[in-house]
Order: structure tokens, then C-alpha cells, then sequence
């Protein structure tokens, strides 16, 4: 019974699924042991999309708890590791509501629209040597088609909800995910013209340097935008607390609300799965062959620590001047990355048409250059705007004449 | 700079010339006699003798401290304390309002905005309406509430 | 074609974590932008007024502690003024001192208060709140070591104050303000000139200055919008007579005006208890009143302070009783909530809520 899988089939690179099918193919049928060695990578992913999510709750709340100089959770488990769990069991004893006039079918499906795209996006990632679940060559693609469900999800939510400060969030929620789609694509499409490829297999070896080096500006509007597309703040109007209470989820409550946050929550690990994969080289590290994994969470971990540190420390935007940083300044900035790293690999790639390390390092140089003289430019343009000269015009400290 | 309180005689001379056929008479009440710091005006001309005071050059009483009203039993008595910020001096005005219902003084919202909240108060809890004033409602109390708390009969 | 459109009336309050208490705001939004406002209070009118009319003078000052409960130090300065003007009471010069010492503590309470509670509205989750009350919860502890309360205090009486300070308040105080000097320097740093808070403050909700004084406004929101009229320096009451201190103010009137003008005012108040430190001398804590005050029958009185919120006033009237007559508190808030409209009206919901919290306004203080 050695089932064996044909070197054609897509799951062949995948060690992982390669080793568990053979593993069980040596006791049930080889259709079988197909469907229960897919089933167990499932399991896997999706385990640790929502573990993670769980995880991250804490790690959040206690360094948002640090960087407010106070302590965060303490009280349940070491260090209050397992006050995710707790608030776990506290929201599935909830009551789960229906809003009277909401639309309830609607309404009962969105946690689960919201969850979906979440973990359909680890299918993809590698997260050690060959791990990749399905190691797609349109895998960059498959990633910004499935992370556009999330603004479905969001208006679902909104509309369902007959609600009028969920309609708000889901409105302004909407608006900001379709406006910063487009800077993310253009900057994606500057590390799919280094790499080569749209697999991100083949991205995570093409990083011979990282491509946080080589590509600065697709970077930074990939985390920006990012940032915005995950309802973080400081672009987190579509749920902000202080102003529209909660926003599009306002009237979740019991699972529904619990999935929603894992969703949420999961969101970021994942979106930092992707960026680790696409800039940040993956698994890539000393004896990567063995501890390809250990460095991935390493970096997603770097990655997750500085949202957090973001989201403890800025103020919110407005709807307006979100749309206008989107519009305004990211997409300039991500064309001018696609033309300037356009011309770079045109003129720099040798006739297979591959680059090499110094190449890489040459456009690191370059496109650093090419960051800084666009920063200073957009720097010196919204001055005026952002930071008028002088503390405030006519304030003055008056001396009132003393008796 | 201390600010100085204007006192009675010296706003009495100069609004009754300025406004004519608008002084009352100060008067004895329940609770025994008051000082001379006040002017006092006829309830009818509170407008009129309002507008003075906030034009004339020497008085121009620009800032509305506070409107209150007092029920004394058989009359109601409405002060208003008024400073002037480019003057730097204060001044209290009074009237008084017989009887004890359908009690209606003018308002001097278009004069000073500041008196749009006080004056809704004024109405919801003493039972003053002031004419004039562009949202004569309830402020603090729900429409449909029966009576007016703070007067001297309510509990 | 042009798209049609439908404006949208939203209740925001009375529950809503961003409305400062109790306080219920119904607007017309078209999208987001605000087309009409209308406020609507009394969810937490509790009768002070009628209260006070059966209560002798000195219980009443328990009732004067919940009218702005995050400055109460103030509002029995206040009543106690009026009191002591109705009665002919003159307050022992310790008593004077401690007077301003708390007020001016308190006006840095609730000032941080404000400051905090603004920049949360602005969405930054907590970090410059934590900040601030680090440093609030410090001036909080010295309150219970002078009166045993931390919030409603009741510390002053008509003709003085109720306790003397204990012997440890002086060394807690220096260190307090010691500790303070480099706390309040990290909340300035971290908000001051962070550019999201100015680009979302600058030129929003702008107040002109006519129109302040036209509708009664007084405290930092008149002094945001060019005026420097601050009734410790027009009219002194307790020891502000020696007291140096500058009164700030600036001219744009927006939002962000209104924000520094009370950072500001922290360091003045600073500056104020230091010299109170100072010139404080040993001497009698209360003037010799009786438990129960009767003030002659028909007098009047006008008292007011410059609290933290503006112009705070108690007006009373005496008919020769243990209780007062009628007691009318003229709130600095209710008053600056006249100028609603004029400042919502065309910007948007997210400024709604952040113009809100730089009015810093206080429902105990509205509603009374």
C-alpha cells in the first residue's frame, strides 16, 4: 500500500503533506489517506491561524497594557496567558441576539465570511522548507483576491445589522478598504517584477537580500496599507470606540462576536505571515533547512509587535484624510516604486533573465535613494498643512498686572 | 485691575435717562430689605432697558453672567447680573413679575445668546415664558411634565 | 444623474462612551457631514437647587461637591465665597492659602482630566489618558490625606476650611510636585507636537470671539478664542491677590486652541502652588462660625470663582433662615454648551465628538 504521489501533482513539493500521506497511506487506502492527509494539514492551519489569534489577543493587551505603564492581564494563568480562554468561555456563554429587524440570515453568516479569508490565505504561505499547502504560482494573486472578501464581510456586517452606527462603520469601512486595495496591488507588483514569479515559494528564494532592503517604498505602503486594510488604528474608523461605539460588529455578541475578533485578531498574524513571506524572507535564516519554521514566527512576531506598538501610540485619522493619504500619497509612491524597480530589473537582468546578489543590492541602493528624495519631496508639500510655522498664531502668555 | 460693581443709584440715574418710563420702585419684600446694589426696571421694558445697556458707550454691558429667578410666594423676581468686559464693571438688574401665573417676560436671547439655556431653565422650572425666544421648551424636565419643581408650592 | 441622498437622524447618547456623562445629542448627518444638532440634557438633574432649600448652610457644601464632581475643590470655593459675602464672614489668611493651594491642585486634576479624555476621543486608545491620570491619581492621594476623600471632597466650609493640613501633606506635596515636573514634560512631548492630533485639531470648529462673549462663554474656552478675562485676575478672591501667575490665551479659537490654552494653564496652577508653598504661614484654619449660619434676613450674594470650566457663580439669597432662600448655581458648562451649534454645524461626526471634548464639559455641572 505505498502510495505514492505523481511528481505533477501540486501537493508533491509540499514535504509536509508529502510525509503525512505516506505516513497513513501505509494503513488505509490511498483515496483515503488523500482526503485524512489533506484534513491534517487543515487541521494544522486552521488551528494555528486561530490559536494564534487567540495568542496575539494577549500579547496585544499586555503590551498595550506596558506601553499605558500598567500591567495588562495577570490574573488567569502565568503572566495571565490564559485569559484568552477565559474571555473564550465567557463569550460562548453569551446570549447570542438577533436585532429584531435584522436580516438574519445575512447576519448569521457574516462571522463566518469574515473567518474564511483569514485562514484561505495560509494555504499559501510557506512557513518552513516546501510547507506550503498549496504552492499556487498565482499565489500573490490568490492572496489580494481573498483578503477583498473582508470588505464584503464588513458591509454584510454593517447592512445586516439595522443599525445606524454599524451602517456608519461599515460605510467608512468599505471606503477604506477599496481605496488602499490599490496602493497594495501596485506595491506587490514591484516584488513580483524582482522575483520573477507570483509563487510565493519562489519569492521567499528569490530573497537573497530581503526585500524590505531592496524595495523601501513597496514596504513601507505595503505596511501602511496593510495597517488599513486590517481596521488598525490609526486607520481604524470603521470600528473606532470613541466615536461610533464599536462600529460594523456593534451588535455581535456570543460567538458571533468571539469569531468576528479571532477573525480580526487572525488577521494580523496572517497579514504578517504574508508580509514576513514577501519582504522579509520567509523562513530564510541560519539553518533555515531545520529551523525555517522558528525563524518565521520569529519575524511574524517582530511584525506583530510593532502594529501593536503603532496602535498604543497615534491618534485616529478621519475618514477624509484617510482616503486622502490612501489616494494622494501611497499610490504616488507605489507608481514611482513600480517605474523606478521596473527600470532597475530591465537593465540589470542577465539574459536568463534572473538577478543576482549584487544586482539586488544595487537597486537596495537605489530604490533607498529613490525613498528618501520622494519622502523629503511629499514632506516639504503637506508641510504647511500638517505643521504651520510657529506654536500657535497670536497666543500669548499675558501678564496679568500684579496688585 | 479689580473689577467694580456699579451701584444702584448711579445705574438708576443713567438708565432712567436713557430709557424712558422704565424704573420701578424698589419695595419692601417678605424676607426683609435688600441693599442698594440693584437697578430696578419695570417687567414690561426689560428689552428695551436690556438694548441700552449693552449699546451705551459709558455702560457697555457686553457679557451675560446669569439670569435667575426667585419666587417670593405672592411675586416672582427675575436678576439678571451683567459685566462689561471692555469697561470692567458689574451690574445687577432686577423686576418683578405679580402674581403667579401665566408670568411672561420678554427675552433678551437676540441681546445676548448666553441667555438662551438660562432662560429655557427659567421656564421649565419656574414657570416663567419669555417672549421672544426662539425654542421656548423645557430643558432639564421631558415634555408633558406636570408643573414647574423649583417654585415655592411644588413639594 | 446625480445620486439620491437622504439625510440620517442619529440619537448619539445618552449612553456613548465619548459623551462626557449623560448627555444626549440628536443630529442630522448627511453622510458624514452634520447638518443640525440639537442638545438635549437633564438625565442627570437631580435637584440641587431645591436640595439646598432644605439643607442649613454648611450641609448644603456636600451638595456643592456633586455639581462638577471632577473639580470639587472649586465649587466649594465657590459656595463658601457666597456664603461668607451673605453672612460678613472674614476668612483667616491660612485659610486663604490653603484655599487656593487645593483649588489650584484641583484645577490641574480636572485639567488633566480634560486633556486626557480629548485625546482620547481622538483615538489613541488610552496612552496619553494613562499619562495623565498617572498624574491625576497622585493629586487624588493628596486630597484623601488633607479631607479623606478623593473626589468629593467637601473640604471647605463657610469661614475657612475644615481641617488643618497634617504634618506629612507638606513633604507628599513637594514630592508631587517634583514628580510631576518630569511626568507632565512626557505628556507634553507625546502630544504636543504629534502631527495627527494637529492636523485633526487645527481649524476645526473654530469659535469666534465676539460670538463667545455674545453667548456667555468663560473659562479656556473663552480665553482659546482671544480674550484674557480670568476672574482670579479681575476680581481676586482667597489669596490670588498675591499670587504671580500668567493668564494664557491664544486667538485661532479651534480646537487645538482650546487644548493648549489648558496645558498651559497646568503649568500656571503649578506655578501658583509653588508660591502658596511659600508664603503659607501658621495661624487659625477657620474663621469663628457657627455650626449653624444665619445670615441677616433679605441680604444677598453673588459669588464667584473662576473654576475650571469657567465662570462658576452661586447666587443666593437669604430670608434670615438656617437654609438658604433660593440657591441659583450659574455652571460654567451649561453655558458653554450654548455655542453647540455654531461649532458642530458643517464638520463632520469625527470632529463632533473631538469639538466635544474640547469644550470639556461636565453633566453634573449641566444638569445640576
Amino acid at each position: 500500500m505505498n502510495c505514492v504521489l505523481g511528481s505533477d501533482n501540486i501537493l508533491n513539493d509540499t514535504v509536509l503533506y508529502r510525509v503525512i500521506y505516506e505516513a497513513v497511506g501505509q494503513v488505509l487506502p490511498c483515496g483515503m489517506s488523500y482526503v485524512v492527509a489533506g484534513l491534517a494539514m487543515m487541521l494544522l492551519l486552521v488551528n494555528g491561524v486561530l490559536l494564534g489569534a487567540g495568542l496575539f489577543s494577549w500579547v496585544e493587551r499586555r503590551l498595550i497594557g506596558r506601553f499605558h505603564n500598567r500591567i495588562g492581564p495577570n490574573r488567569w494563568g502565568p503572566f495571565g496567558m490564559l485569559q484568552p480562554l477565559a474571555d473564550l468561555v465567557k463569550l460562548l456563554t453569551k446570549e447570542d441576539l438577533t436585532p429584531r429587524g435584522a436580516d438574519k440570515l445575512v447576519f448569521a453568516i457574516v462571522p463566518v465570511v469574515m473567518v474564511a479569508p483569514v485562514i484561505l490565505v495560509m494555504a499559501v504561505v510557506p512557513f518552513a522548507k516546501d510547507t506550503a499547502l498549496a504552492n499556487l504560482n498565482v499565489g500573490i494573486l490568490y492572496i489580494l483576491a481573498v483578503t477583498s472578501i473582508t470588505s464584503i464581510a464588513i458591509f454584510m456586517a454593517g447592512w445586516s445589522s439595522d443599525n445606524r452606527y454599524a451602517m456608519f462603520g461599515a460605510s467608512r469601512g468599505v471606503a477604506v478598504l477599496i481605496s488602499y486595495e490599490v496602493p497594495v496591488v501596485m506595491s506587490l507588483l514591484g516584488v513580483v517584477i524582482v522575483a520573477g514569479s507570483m509563487s510565493l515559494d519562489d519569492v521567499v528564494t528569490a530573497q537573497a537580500v530581503p526585500f524590505f532592503l531592496v524595495q523601501p517604498l513597496a514596504f513601507f505602503v505595503f505596511l501602511a496599507g496593510t495597517s488599513a486594510e486590517l481596521n488598525r488604528t490609526p486607520f481604524d474608523v470603521a470600528e473606532a470606540e470613541s466615536e461610533i461605539i464599536a462600529g460594523y460588529h456593534i451588535e455581535y455578541s456570543g460567538v458571533k462576536f468571539a469569531l468576528i475578533q479571532a477573525a480580526e485578531f487572525g488577521a494580523v498574524l496572517t497579514s504578517s505571515a504574508v508580509m514576513v513571506t514577501l519582504f522579509l524572507g520567509g523562513w530564510s535564516g541560519p539553518f533555515a533547512s531545520y529551523l525555517g519554521w522558528a525563524w518565521f514566527l520569529m519575524k511574524i512576531g517582530i511584525l506583530a509587535f510593532i502594529f501593536s506598538w503603532v496602535r498604543a501610540t497615534f491618534p485616529r485619522l478621519r475618514i477624509d484624510q484617510l482616503l486622502a493619504f490612501a489616494w494622494k500619497f501611497l499610490l504616488p509612491l507605489s507608481i514611482i516604486n513600480l517605474f523606478a524597480t521596473a527600470l532597475e530589473v530591465y537593465f540589470l537582468r542577465d539574459a536568463a533573465g534572473t538577478l543576482d546578489t549584487t544586482d539586488l543590492w544595487f537597486m537596495a541602493g537605489i530604490n533607498f535613494g529613490v525613498a528618501f528624495a520622494c519622502l523629503l519631496i511629499f514632506g516639504t508639500l503637506i508641510k504647511e498643512k500638517v505643521r504651520p510655522a510657529g506654536p500657535i498664531t497670536g497666543a500669548t502668555l499675558s501678564t496679568g498686572e500684579a496688585d | 485691575m479689580v473689577v467694580l460693581k456699579l451701584s444702584g443709584e448711579d445705574l438708576t440715574e443713567k438708565v432712567g435717562a436713557g430709557v424712558p418710563d422704565s424704573l420701578a420702585s424698589a419695595f419692601e419684600k417678605p424676607t426683609g430689605q435688600t441693599s442698594n446694589d440693584e437697578l430696578w426696571i419695570k417687567s414690561s421694558r426689560v428689552a428695551d432697558v436690556a438694548s441700552f445697556l449693552k449699546s451705551d458707550t459709558g455702560l457697555d454691558f457686553n457679557f451675560l453672567n446669569s439670569i435667575s429667578a426667585v419666587d417670593y410666594i405672592n411675586h416672582f423676581e427675575v436678576v439678571y447680573h451683567l459685566t462689561s468686559m471692555n469697561k470692567e464693571h458689574t451690574a445687577i438688574i432686577k423686576t418683578r413679575l405679580d402674581g403667579r401665573e401665566e408670568l411672561s417676560l420678554p427675552s433678551v436671547y437676540h441681546l445676548w445668546r448666553g441667555a438662551d439655556f438660562q432662560e429655557r431653565e427659567i421656564w421649565d422650572l419656574m414657570g416663567i415664558s419669555f417672549t421672544g425666544h426662539p425654542n421656548m421648551k423645557r430643558i432639564m424636565l421631558w415634555e408633558g411634565f406636570d408643573g414647574h419643581p423649583l417654585r415655592k408650592d411644588y413639594l | 444623474m446625480p445620486i439620491q441622498t437622504e439625510p440620517m437622524t442619529v440619537n448619539i447618547g445618552p449612553q456613548h462612551p465619548s459623551t462626557h456623562g449623560v448627555f444626549r445629542l440628536r443630529v442630522t448627518f448627511d453622510g458624514e457631514e452634520i447638518l443640525e444638532v440639537e442638545p438635549i440634557f437633564g438625565y442627570l438633574h437631580r435637584g440641587t437647587e431645591k436640595l439646598a432649600e432644605e439643607r442649613n448652610y454648611t450641609q448644603i457644601v456636600t451638595l456643592t461637591d456633586r455639581l462638577d464632581y471632577v473639580s470639587s475643590m472649586i465649587n466649594n470655593q465657590a459656595y463658601c465665597l457666597a456664603v461668607e459675602e451673605l453672612a460678613g464672614v472674614e476668612v483667616p489668611q491660612r485659610a486663604k492659602y490653603l484655599r487656593t493651594l487645593t483649588a489650584e491642585l484641583q484645577r490641574v486634576a480636572s485639567h488633566l482630566m480634560g486633556i486626557g479624555f480629548f485625546l482620547q476621543d481622538l483615538g489613541t486608545l488610552g496612552t496619553p489618558l494613562m499619562y495623565a491620570f498617572r498624574s491625576r491619581e497622585k493629586i487624588l492621594d493628596l486630597f484623601e490625606m488633607l479631607c479623606g476623600a478623593r473626589i468629593t471632597v467637601s473640604y471647605m466650609r463657610p469661614g475657612g476650611v475644615f481641617f488643618d493640613a497634617p504634618e506629612d501633606f507638606w513633604p507628599a506635596l513637594e514630592q508631587f510636585l517634583e514628580d510631576f515636573e518630569t511626568e507632565y514634560a512626557e505628556i507634553e512631548q507625546l502630544i504636543l507636537e504629534n502631527e495627527i492630533v494637529m492636523v485633526r485639531t487645527r481649524g476645526v470648529s473654530i469659535l469666534p470671539l465676539d460670538m463667545a462673549i455674545n453667548a456667555s462663554v468663560s473659562g479656556p474656552v473663552l480665553r482659546a478664542s482671544g480674550s484674557d478675562w480670568d476672574w482670579r485676575k479681575k476680581a481676586p478672591y482667597d489669596a490670588y491677590d498675591r499670587m504671580e501667575f500668567d493668564v494664557p490665551t491664544a486667538t485661532g479659537g479651534d480646537n487645538y486652541d482650546r487644548f493648549w490654552v489648558r496645558i498651559q494653564e497646568i503649568h500656571q496652577s503649578i506655578r501658583i502652588v509653588k508660591q502658596c508653598i511659600e508664603q503659607i504661614e501658621p495661624g487659625p484654619t477657620r474663621a469663628n462660625v457657627p455650626l449653624i449660619i444665619r445670615p441677616k434676613p433679605g441680604a444677598e450674594a453673588y459669588g464667584r470663582v473662576e473654576a475650571s470650566k469657567g465662570e462658576l457663580a452661586f447666587y443666593l439669597v437669604s430670608d434670615g433662615g438656617i437654609s438658604p432662600y433660593r440657591m441659583k448655581v450659574r455652571s460654567p458648562s451649561l453655558i458653554n454648551l450654548t455655542v453647540t451649534e455654531h461649532l458642530l454645524v458643517g464638520w463632520k461626526l469625527a470632529d463632533m465628538i473631538v469639538t466635544l471634548g474640547s469644550l470639556d464639559i461636565n453633566m453634573g455641572e449641566v444638569d445640576r
